[in-house]
């Protein structure tokens, strides 16, 4: 089985973000950059299924800015088989993400896309649906495990109450979540091997797709800051204040 | 101009967070003017179709009623949500995994650019969402004609569950997409409230240890009516089940005191925690980044503290 992982570059999730003083978006001059968190779940669990024989093909394609290049040479290092870069360096929305992978989808043709169910950035997490919404697939979102059988994968899903499985049909796409594995680190002998793993490049106009923003930015502003409160000395003070003070209980 | 809200509810009942999502449909109402409809698919959801017409402002309830929407699957449910789209301008579901599964995909059907997890209404087209776990606000302004949204529940001020008569009309299903099936859930059972919508939250982390000494919170969050949270760190670690992450890609709470124990107060856990009203710190080491937004902070060692707070809670 053919497997395609979409990854994003984002800036590193650890990092203080600043908000621009003009409140036109986020500082990313110098500052560090990474690939997003739920990516680096995809890739390795795509690269686990590859490990498994399940998996006989990666391609790690990325959206962006020739820049992505990094983020696709680290699902390379991982294990990943080669890279596919569509460059742009436009703002893209999840819905032209969308429609750029797939067109990527149509001439790969894999029969699983691994996605992160979310980038930690935007914090959108819509792309993964709407891909497998544009192909007519089956989806499974949020997946903290996955199995494949004849045709078909089982896959179980963190929501909101607890755990729930499904069945999707292959070909289908699935969404990591933070449960799903722990991601490898890449070992050097691995990174050096992963610069000589083609990566090719192409554009939105090569694949045909419109990639014009539906939203625009009016404005990115820092919340409300939230005042530290202060120290209390013992648990009887502390409910005391919470009694007497804050009256919340 | 009118708005559609996609209920969330489990066949019996509805889900408080519907009252939230239609208090985001009234802010959008009184910007673009319209009326409120609800939507309840699912299977033998007679009863929650009836709470949704009792829903202060709503006008209408849509009930869609057959077997392909049981468990709510995206591929059976979207259509639905594409064929009903013909008739709003605005499509609105909680930023619930239920509501975040299914939305995306029918936006992408209808060539429409969701817009998720707003938390504020600044007009007719124009939304505020938090981006970068919570640590910058967008104001964003959509161009597509019909807006397919995300609600951040806590956000906006739930309307009234009574005082509403609406009318329950019958749409028809439009079958199954014969895509993927249901084979089980695994609900965390509790008789606590849910973390969403509990008044009060007690939250465990890396610093509780096991998930057996997650008792001495139970105890705590049972003495006031709490919910019990945690952080990631204390999920991974296998203590408590997912359902109980707070955070940036958990869940986002806003309770009226949130009791935050042995959690240093990574940004991911303050993006879903932080807009509570009252958040109390307990945590052994004095530079734990949690101290800087809490109201009231205890340097200690829980397993002394949280033994103590019991006993003090006792005294009434
Ligand atoms: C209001 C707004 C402002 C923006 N500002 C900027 C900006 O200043 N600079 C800029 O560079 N971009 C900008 N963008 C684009 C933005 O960073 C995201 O690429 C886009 O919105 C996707 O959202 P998300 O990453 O939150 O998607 P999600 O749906 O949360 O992503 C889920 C998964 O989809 C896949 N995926 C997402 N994006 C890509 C990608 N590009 N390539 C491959 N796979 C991907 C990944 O597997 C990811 O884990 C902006 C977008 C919007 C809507
Ligand atoms: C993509 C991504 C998404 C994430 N999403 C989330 C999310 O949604 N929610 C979330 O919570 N995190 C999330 N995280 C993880 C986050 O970055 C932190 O790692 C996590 O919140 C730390 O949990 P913690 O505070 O319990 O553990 P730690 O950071 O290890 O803190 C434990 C604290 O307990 C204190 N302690 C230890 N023993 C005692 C004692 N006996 N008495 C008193 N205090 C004690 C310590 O002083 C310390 O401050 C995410 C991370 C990433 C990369």
């Amino acid at each position: 089985m053919k497997v395609l992982v979409a990854v994003k570059r984002v800036i590193d999730a650890y990092v203080k973000v600043r908000v621009k003083s003009d409140g036109s978006g986020v500082e990313t001059q110098n500052v560090k950059m990474s690939m997003n968190p739920f990516c680096e779940i995809a890739v390795e669990e795509a690269v686990r299924l590859k490990e498994a024989g399940v998996a006989t093909e990666i391609v790690a394609v990325s959206c962006g800015p020739q820049q992505s290049q990094e983020t696709i040479r680290t699902a390379l290092a991982m294990g990943a088989d080669r890279g596919i870069l569509v460059q742009s360096d436009e703002a893209l929305e999840p819905l032209g993400i969308a429609k750029l992978l797939k067109a990527v989808v149509d001439k790969e043709q894999p029969e699983l896309v691994l996605l992160g169910k979310q980038a930690v950035d935007n914090d959108f997490g819509q792309t993964g649906q709407m891909l497998s919404a544009l192909l007519g697939w089956s989806q499974a979102t949020y997946a903290s495990k996955i199995e494949k059988a004849d045709g078909e994968l089982t896959v179980t899903r963190e929501i909101d109450g607890g755990l729930e499985t499904v069945k999707v049909k292959l070909p289908a796409i699935v969404t990591a979540d933070l449960r799903l594995n722990e991601p490898r680190y890449a070992s050097l002998p691995n990174i050096m091997k992963a610069k000589k793993k083609p990566i090719d490049a192409l554009t939105p106009d090569e694949l045909g797709v419109d990639v014009a923003p539906r939203l625009s930015v009016l404005k990115v502003a820092e919340p409300p800051a939230r005042q530290a409160g202060v120290k209390v000395g013992s648990v009887a003070e502390l409910v005391d204040k919470l009694k007497n003070e804050a009256k919340v209980i | 101009m009118s708005i559609l809200v996609y209920a969330e509810h489990d066949n019996a009942s509805l889900k408080p967070v519907t009252l939230n999502v239609v208090a985001a449909a009234k802010a959008i109402a009184e910007k673009a003017g319209g009326e409120i409809h609800v939507l309840v698919a699912g299977s033998g959801c007679g009863a929650a179709a009836e709470e949704a017409a009792k829903i202060e402002g709503v006008a209408k309830v849509l009930k869609a009623d057959s077997a392909e929407y049981e468990a709510k699957l995206a591929e059976n449910v979207a259509p639905l949500l594409v064929k009903l789209a013909e008739g709003y301008d605005y499509l609105l579901a909680p930023t619930t995994t239920g509501g975040r599964n299914v939305l995306p995909r029918a936006a992408a059907l209808l060539d429409v650019q969701g817009i998720s997890d707003i938390s504020g209404v600044e007009d007719a087209d124009t939304f505020v969402r938090p981006i970068y776990a919570g640590n910058a606000l967008a104001t964003v302004q959509s161009s597509d004609a019909k807006k397919l949204i995300t609600v951040r529940g806590t956000a906006f001020d739930a309307v009234a569950a009574e005082g509403g008569s609406a009318t329950v009309e019958e749409v028809g299903a439009e079958g199954d997409a014969g895509l993927s099936s249901f084979v089980g859930q695994e609900l965390t059972k509790s008789e606590r409230p849910e973390l969403t919508s509990a008044r009060v939250i007690v939250s465990g982390g890396r610093g509780m240890q096991s998930g057996e000494n997650f008792a001495m919170l139970e105890r705590i969050a049972d003495k006031l009516g709490a919910a019990v949270g945690a952080s990631r760190a204390a999920v991974d670690a296998g203590f408590v089940p997912n359902d109980y992450q707070v955070g940036q890609t958990g869940k986002v709470v806003a309770p009226e005191l949130y009791i935050a124990v042995g959690i240093s107060g990574a940004i991911q856990h303050l993006a879903g925690m932080k807009d509570s009203k009252v958040i109390v710190a307990i945590n052994k080491d004095e530079e734990a980044p949690m101290f800087q937004v809490a109201d009231y902070g205890l340097v200690a060692d829980l397993f002394q503290a949280v033994p103590e707070l019991e006993a003090e809670l006792d005294k009434g």
